[in-house]
């Protein structure tokens, strides 16, 4: 009985060893920067290059940082959802225009809307790197003091954004600053 | 003719589409001493990049990889050490970016499983082995011994 029953315990194992490993995102890789203090920088904005933006400014307050870029697929599936979260008036959604022309990046908010109260232009990448970003979009959730507290890689969707994002937001908003 | 000079051409320019692949990482790049120049290539074959996964910092095409063997040049010829340019990786996209894992608790397994594997796996094999040598012979009856040899004898006959 034993002789068959190891050998099944162990298949068994290996099963369900195999099934986790199917529901890992492989693009998924968690980020260092989870709990630690927001880079910083400082980026020309896309709508008035000569005024610079970096993370201080937004200091004491909750928002969303999205690194994306006009060429990017992803980027256009959640930008509806961007706009009707910006709508709802919750929280300042800065965007970080990664290795992007500021002229096509111009041209798809222009026709499609555009849900950034502020957005960086980071042209050369430097920024980026900083953040790790290496697939775009990337959404990155910042707290009352500058830091990082969640990350998001691929498109943000319904689901993730509500059941997820709004309320990680509203708890982060009750924290003290 | 004309067709058969255009294909020729095709395959030119296909050909040395190959050879931009292969180049990936190449970059002219100006090192200040030869020391230098060993490290850089050292440390982008251990670095992944993380867009294409499965691909070194110096085998891949992706613009990051291109950003990040940039930030290696600069790193390493302005005499930073390999801790620093790998502490730097680490900082932002994670241990995973190094395809030489450090030894740590999660690691563990990883780099103590085989040396425990292994003689885990001879042990079983060597109880094995003696367990059978010592289970014994198998011996017949002397009806069974009759039996059998009838059997064989009809055997022949048919034969």
């Amino acid at each position: 009985m034993l002789k068959y029953l190891v050998p099944l315990i162990l298949f068994v194992i290996l099963i369900v060893f195999l099934a986790i490993g199917l529901k890992n995102d492989p693009r998924y890789i968690p980020s260092p920067l989870i709990g630690k203090a927001a880079p910083d920088f400082s980026l020309p904005r896309l709508y008035a290059p000569d005024a610079k933006f970096g993370p201080a400014l937004l200091k004491g307050k909750v928002w969303l940082f999205n690194a994306w870029t006009s060429d990017c697929r992803g980027c256009r599936a959640e930008h509806p959802y961007l706009l009707e979260l910006a709508s709802h008036d919750i929280v300042s959604i800065v965007g970080l225009n990664y290795r992007d022309s500021s002229q096509l990046a111009k041209a798809l908010l222009d026709k499609s809307g555009n849900p950034y109260r502020i957005i960086a232009t980071d042209n050369d990448g430097s920024v980026g790197i900083d953040y790790g970003v290496y697939a775009v979009p990337e959404t990155f959730l910042i707290d009352r003091k500058g830091i990082i507290r969640y990350k998001y890689i691929g498109p943000l969707f319904p689901d993730e954004i509500y059941g997820t994002l709004v309320p990680l937001i509203k708890k982060l908003k009750q924290e003290p600053a | 003719m004309k067709l058969k000079t255009t294909s020729a051409f095709l395959v030119l320019i296909l050909l040395s589409t190959i050879t931009l692949f292969v180049n990936a990482g190449v970059e002219v790049r100006e090192f200040g001493d030869a020391t230098q120049e060993r490290r850089y290539h050292k440390l982008i074959d251990e670095l992944r990049c993380l867009v294409c996964q499965n691909q070194n910092l110096a085998d891949s095409n992706a613009q990051l990889a291109l950003d990040l063997r940039n930030k290696v040049f600069e790193m390493v010829t302005s005499d930073k050490t390999d801790k620093q340019v790998t502490d730097y990786m680490v900082e932002r996209y994670g241990e995973y970016v190094l395809y030489n894992p450090p030894l740590d608790l999660v690691t563990s397994i990883l780099w103590i499983g085989p040396f425990v594997a292994l003689p885990a796996a001879i042990l079983l094999l060597l109880i094995y082995i003696l367990n059978r040598s010592k289970t014994k012979p198998v011996t017949l009856s002397n009806e069974e011994r009759e039996k059998s040899r009838k059997l064989l004898a009809e055997k022949d006959d048919q034969a």
